[in-house]
């Protein structure tokens, strides 16, 4: 089967792209949680200063930036060749190649495969895309358990909790909650357990050592796929990706399809780009790279599934399309004003921060994830971090506009944004309208507005509003000829 | 420095409306530096409160209008790095989304004649000591649009540091948003609230009299929250503080 431009949407039911609150009250929790908002404020304040000061010392980095975002363009401008080039040379190679249409669909494909091998148990390298078709469950519903194997997705399972950053899973967890956590669910950490960083590490390095000794299924997702080669490729940090990559018999690597580059030379570009805006690291301290399967050395089955889950849907989207730019490096949820008070639970989606908010409502259709695209302030940081440059200040703009487009009955909102856009399409009425507004300084007390009626009573619940003057500017001109008489 | 630029005041709808002293400090200091100004009567709204909020269509007829107004003036200044931003960066897109490429050709030409305040000084003008006096202690917050939509960099700063009897402390944190954004202040009100809640940490730790910016819907939403916690400190409009002589 092959994807084609503007394939169905993601699926509702399965997977992890929607959450069942708009963001406004998806965030009010994490807002009232002071301990949450401190390990955030702390967490992303120490990532941010380590990529600047990378980032500083790249002398190209603006050109680099130019680079990838060229061809990540030109990539995504001729997908289908490209992905057609990726199955041949990796069936060539030994790999088997399964299309996904949808969420639902890569699950059965996954979960058939780890059957068939009689495994029980699957171990897991640390996977968006795997995450956000909620494979752990499909599997779990068939009787095999995922045993995620990243330290911080790790905690993250044990504690029966949702990811909340892209990179940093458990970024909203402080060591003394973790912990907690591997007190009460990790059934072999040592008794005398400290919150001290390195017995945490220690502790759940021996609990994953048994795991990858016994696996023989191991699952991961890809960073980026060589097309020219067939050879696919993971990034980390904790060497524990290598282990699931290379010990277990058989492999299977979930991909979305946008992962992919055309050839060696662009990888290089993606190779200096992802670690410095990612971890904040010159370089990530492991990078697995494989080509099929290789007699008597690692995995004797290799399966790559390419998942499609809304992508083609937001291909279909010209200024949209933008957002399958991404390379999951997560600068821009680390430098988002919103991101670093509301944590990445409140989106309701495996993708927080400005990128989600530009991709989960394209993959789901927006009407799924309406209240996403206003989840900023549009300041334009994640624009300046994003080192490939997605325009996200605009795409959430454009996608603003394709929710409103997208309502079919009239709204108070929608009423009041026609009324205002007639008011002001003409002088008279916009001035007449400013004088209206004078009415307003009735509602002051001692030179401040206190409260107003909704929507604007949102504004006074924490803000004073400013009192009308007595004159408005276009009047003081009128009556002064611009001042010129002297007053 | 360059002598005797008519320029259109392009005054932005809120400092119009509700601030208008802002108005009035841009246009006295234009002319004390030797300049024609003149205010465009039929001037209405921008438009970028229906664009940032999904009302392209709405947003239309108010590009529309906004190009007939300034289409006869060859520099257009306002006091808003939000507004002249949204002309600059936005205008044409929308027309062009719309279906309308001569309204777009239009309005990349007015694009390219529209000022924030502190560019116009600093770039055109080629001013950066404007005679102003303002003995009182500031801080300065460099608005999101000003900064990273029309990138003025530091001419903000450079115009302040050459005021007579300015006590400039920096603010820390300086280049973070505010947490207006629009109507996102209402939209998000709590997120937007604990944007604001951070960003007077910020202006308090500093002692400052009065935070200066750029652009009054960012001042609004400060001095919003610092007259509603009591605080005594002030905003003030770049252009105020320009405009102010011995």
């Amino acid at each position: 089967m092959k994807t084609y431009l503007g394939m169905p949407t993601a699926p509702a039911g399965v997977g992890a792209l929607r959450g069942s609150l708009s963001f406004p009250d998806a965030a009010k929790p994490a807002l009232a949680n002071a301990q949450l908002r401190r390990n955030l404020g702390h967490a992303t304040r120490t990532i941010r200063a380590k990529r600047a000061a990378v980032v500083g010392e790249v002398p190209d980095w603006e050109e680099l930036r130019l680079a990838g975002q060229a061809i990540k363009k030109a990539t995504m401008a001729r997908l289908d060749e490209h992905l057609e080039r990726l199955e041949r040379e990796v069936t060539a190679r030994g790999g088997q190649v399964h299309w996904a249409l949808d969420a639902n669909a890569a699950n059965r494909i996954v979960t058939e495969i780890v059957l068939a091998s009689g495994a029980t148990e699957v171990v897991k390298v640390k996977s968006m895309a795997t995450q956000e078709i909620g494979l752990n469950e499909a599997l779990e519903s068939a009787g095999v358990t995922a045993v995620e194997t990243d330290l911080a997705e790790l905690i993250v399972q044990l504690g029966h909790d949702r990811p909340s950053h892209i990179l940093v899973p458990a970024i909203h967890r402080n060591r003394s909650e973790i912990k907690e956590i591997f007190q009460r669910e990790m059934h072999d950490a040592p008794a005398d357990l400290t919150d001290d960083p390195r017995r945490l590490a220690m502790a759940a390095r021996a609990h994953l050592r048994r795991r990858f000794l016994a696996a023989r299924v191991a699952v991961s997702g890809a960073n980026f796929a060589v097309a020219e080669t067939g050879t696919l490729v993971v990034l980390e940090s904790e060497g524990n990706g290598r282990m699931c990559l290379t010990l277990p018999e058989t492999l299977i690597t979930v991909m979305g399809i946008e992962k992919i580059v055309p050839t060696w030379d662009d990888l290089g570009v993606f190779m200096q780009l992802l670690p410095r805006s990612s971890t904040g690291e010159r370089m990530n301290p492991y990078t697995s790279m494989w080509t099929g399967v290789t007699p008597g050395d690692g995995p004797r089955e290799f399966h790559l599934v390419l998942l499609d889950n809304g992508r083609t849907a937001a291909l279909a989207d010209e200024v949209g399309r933008e957002a399958l730019h991404c390379i999951r490096c997560s600068a821009c949820l680390n430098v988002c004003p919103v991101y670093e008070r509301t944590g990445g639970h409140a989106y309701g989606s495996v993708y927080p921060g400005p990128i989600g908010a530009v991709l989960s409502p394209q993959l789901t259709g927006v009407a799924a994830n309406a209240s996403l695209p206003y989840a900023s302030s549009l300041c334009g940081a994640c624009f300046d971090a994003c080192p490939v440059r997605i325009d996200i200040p605009s795409l959430l703009v454009h996608l603003r506009s394709r929710v409103v487009e997208e309502r079919r009955l009239p709204s108070p909102e929608s009423i009041a944004m026609a009324a205002a856009s007639w008011l002001m399409a003409s002088p008279r009425r916009f001035a007449g309208a400013s004088r209206a507004a004078r009415v307003g300084r009735l509602l002051s007390r001692r030179g401040r507005i206190s409260t107003l009626p909704p929507p604007l009573s949102a504004w006074t619940a924490t803000r004073d509003a400013p009192v009308p003057p007595p004159e408005t500017f276009r009047e003081w001109w009128r009556r002064t000829d611009g001042g010129r008489d002297g007053s | 420095m360059v002598l005797d630029v008519r320029v259109a005041l392009f005054v932005t709808c809120l400092v119009d409306a509700l601030f208008p002293d802002v108005g009035k400090a841009t246009t006295k200091l234009l002319r004390r530096l030797g300049h024609e100004v003149v205010f465009p009567a039929n001037q209405t709204c921008c438009g970028q409160m229906h664009i940032n909020t999904g009302y392209q269509a709405d947003a239309l007829p108010l590009i529309r209008h906004h190009s007939r107004v300034f289409d006869p003036y060859d520099a257009i200044v306002a006091p808003s790095g939000s507004c002249a931003g949204s002309v600059r960066h936005q205008h044409a897109a929308v027309a062009t989304r719309a279906g309308r490429p001569g309204l777009a050709s239009r309005a990349e030409s007015i694009a390219s004649r529209t000022y924030e305040l502190s560019e116009f000084l600093v770039d055109v003008l080629g001013v950066d000591d404007v005679g102003a006096h303002y003995p009182h202690r500031v801080t300065y917050h460099p608005t999101c649009h000003s900064l990273r939509l029309l990138r003025v960099g530091d001419k903000p700063l450079r115009l302040l540091r050459n005021v007579r009897g300015i006590d400039l402390v920096e603010l820390p944190d300086a280049d973070q948003c505010c947490g207006f954004g629009g109507t996102f202040a209402v939209k998000n009100a709590d997120t937007s609230t604990a944007m604001l809640a951070d960003k007077m940490r910020n202006v308090l730790s500093t002692r400052a009299e009065a935070v200066c910016a750029g652009d009054s819907s960012c001042l609004m939403h400060i001095g919003g929250g610092l007259s509603r916690l009591r605080t005594g400190t002030r905003t003030v409009h770049l252009a105020e503080i320009l405009a102010s002589v011995e």
